[in-house]
């Protein structure tokens, strides 16, 4: 398993982290060798084995669907980067 | 005056309430302590005025007869654990100025129960980490040092703060969290007691989420009367995590003492590969012995598929911590890089805030969720995991509880640059099983290698029976009559 660059700023971008294309080949370099060390999976047989999901094999509680909180814009803007009134500010986002 | 950092929990409790001194008088030796020690860089924050504050409302509550199970306790608490007016890290700087209008359910259970926050301890970058190098806010120093020299040791992690604070009597006990071993291989760097107990005992409501099916919060202590005492505490059912526990925490402190006379222990024989560390070896057969000699009976077992444990481990966490530091936008909380699109400021703030273990992993999450790999890689190590459990589970038809060595080394140093990440992980090779079966573990403190430095012994159970494991526990610590930490105050 190897992993190529155009693979690694795919997934980069996917993932929303800017790469500069200098960190690339060490990059490249770290992840194929993580990889490989994981294809050793490949060798276990899980043909009849269901997958397990979660930490623990209860199954989540019923709850009523109601509002138990809300209401409290200020707390909820007060670490925003940047805010107007009641809103979270973003960079333009539609011409 | 006897040095009031000296105490464990369990003294202290007793001490207050009979008034030999007060909580006012305990803290602030630990403030003291925790001011002399910056250079071990185990805090964060400091938060001193505080302490002090809480201290005197448990003083009050001391007097008037309504003092609470830790009241007067002074704790550090992972920055992991958000707290309600005190900046919250996560050791990231992408949370840079974050300060929580909540604190998280553990803490405020620890609050309730009269502690005393001290501070907020350092931690690998989103608890990602075995050395607590990656921290943005420095590597913490173990207060051990090999003996002979003066080199600067690693306090394991990711709860490197957390075990190096408990460790040098700057806090009587701290929280950890503990994702694939972060709680016990930094308890068995530096000498003490850690505590993982069954995945879904501790609300993960308020710790900032790393893997969220292996995340599960504990107690550091040096003893392991004070880890019952504070897992006591820590634990409970809470209806804002979808996946805590609706069950009754056992009382543990209750069972110390009572033994290990017929109970069957079981020594994994996958975790002795060759070329294992002779001195850790050594302590496992050591640490066998002594549980024979108070009366239980030693088999070797079979989990025979731990050598996947890790490669597994390192598909499912990395994949959760993808989705979960999704969040970590620049929008709502944190640091902003300014950039020309939405898309831009996203991708320019997660270069600039995170570090290189974290990108790293946050890409292996995302490669292995994405088209076209997700059976290959993702839903392939969820099944290794259901084999992992099953292990375990097949296990505990024949033993009650599980011993083995914790950590494949003791504490290694600060300038051995470790360059392969896959070097790094392998630090979790006995601690991630049982972090992917969601059962209990424990390590404790056992005994010194050649050159002084701690070894810790680990114990595992099934779920929900925190009861064996604690008694295991205390026989382990009653024969291993480790010295703990020596040296300065």
């Amino acid at each position: 398993m190897s992993l190529d660059k155009a693979t690694v700023r795919r997934i980069a971008h996917l993932a929303r982290i800017e790469v500069p294309d200098a960190d690339l080949d060490p990059m490249v370099k770290e992840l194929t060798g993580i990889m490989n060390w994981i294809e050793q999976l490949k060798e276990v047989n899980t043909d009849a084995v269901a997958p397990m999901t979660g930490g623990t094999d209860m199954t989540l509680a019923w709850r009523k669907d109601t509002v138990s909180d809300g209401a409290q814009p200020e707390k909820v803007l007060s670490n925003a980067p940047d805010k107007h009134d009641h809103f979270f500010s973003v960079p333009k986002v539609v011409e | 005056m006897t040095d009031l950092t000296r105490f464990t929990i369990a003294q202290a409790r007793d001490h207050l309430r009979k008034k030999d001194f007060t909580a006012l008088e305990l803290t602030d030796a630990h403030i003291t302590a925790m001011e002399k020690h910056r250079h071990l860089n185990a805090f964060i924050t400091e938060t001193a005025d505080l302490a002090r504050e809480r201290a005197k409302a448990s003083d009050f509550r001391i007097k008037n007869s309504d003092a609470k199970p830790l009241e007067g306790i002074p704790l550090g608490i992972k920055d992991l654990f958000c707290t309600q007016g005190v900046q919250t890290t996560a050791g990231s700087h992408i949370l840079k100025g974050f300060t929580p209008n909540y604190e998280s359910t553990v803490s405020q259970k620890l609050r309730d129960a009269g502690s005393v926050m001290l501070g907020k301890l350092n931690l690998d970058e989103f608890a990602m980490g075995s050395s607590n190098m990656t921290s943005h806010f420095g590597n913490v120093v173990n207060p051990w040092k090999a003996r002979g020299h003066s080199d600067d040791l690693a306090p394991g992690g990711s709860s490197g703060g957390s075990a190096a604070a408990v460790s040098a009597h700057l806090a009587m006990g701290a929280t950890g969290t503990d994702t694939g071993g972060s709680i016990r291989q930094p308890a068995a760097f530096c000498g003490i007691v850690g505590v993982k107990p069954t995945y879904g005992r501790c609300s993960r409501w308020g710790v900032v989420a790393f893997a969220s099916s292996l995340d599960q919060a504990g107690p550091m202590t040096r003893t392991v009367r004070d880890a019952a005492i504070m897992l006591n505490v820590m634990t409970g059912y809470d209806p804002k995590d979808s996946t805590s526990a609706a069950m009754a925490m056992p009382d543990v402190e209750a069972v110390l003492g009572k033994g290990v006379k017929g109970m069957k222990i079981g020594l994994p024989k996958q975790y002795r590969p060759d070329g294992l560390d002779a001195e850790v070896g050594t302590l496992w057969d050591k640490g066998a012995q002594w549980l024979k000699e108070a009366g239980a009976e030693v088999i070797e077992i079979d989990l025979p598929h731990t050598k996947y444990a890790l490669p597994t481990y390192y598909i499912v966490a990395p994949a959760e911590a993808s989705s979960n530091l999704a969040r970590y936008d620049g929008v709502r909380y944190g640091l902003r890089v300014a950039g020309n699109s939405l898309d831009e400021m996203y991708a320019k703030t997660r270069a600039a805030g995170f570090g290189p273990e974290v990108k790293r992993r946050i890409l292996i999450g995302t490669y292995v969720l994405s088209a076209g790999y997700y059976d290959a890689y993702y839903l392939k190590a969820q099944k290794v995991r259901a084999l992992i459990a099953q292990d375990f589970v097949q296990a505990f038809a024949k033993v009650d509880a599980i011993l083995t060595p914790t950590a494949p080394t003791a504490a290694f140093g600060l300038n051995d640059k470790v360059v392969d990440p896959v070097a790094m992980y392998l630090n979790d090779v006995f601690t991630v099983p049982a972090s992917l079966a969601g059962i209990p573990g424990s390590s404790i403190p056992a005994g010194l290698t050649a050159h002084g430095l701690p070894l810790g012994l680990q114990v595992l159970t099934k779920r929900w029976d925190e009861e064996t494991l604690f008694r295991v526990c205390q026989v382990l610590e009653d024969s291993a009559k480790f010295p703990g930490l020596i040296g300065e105050s």
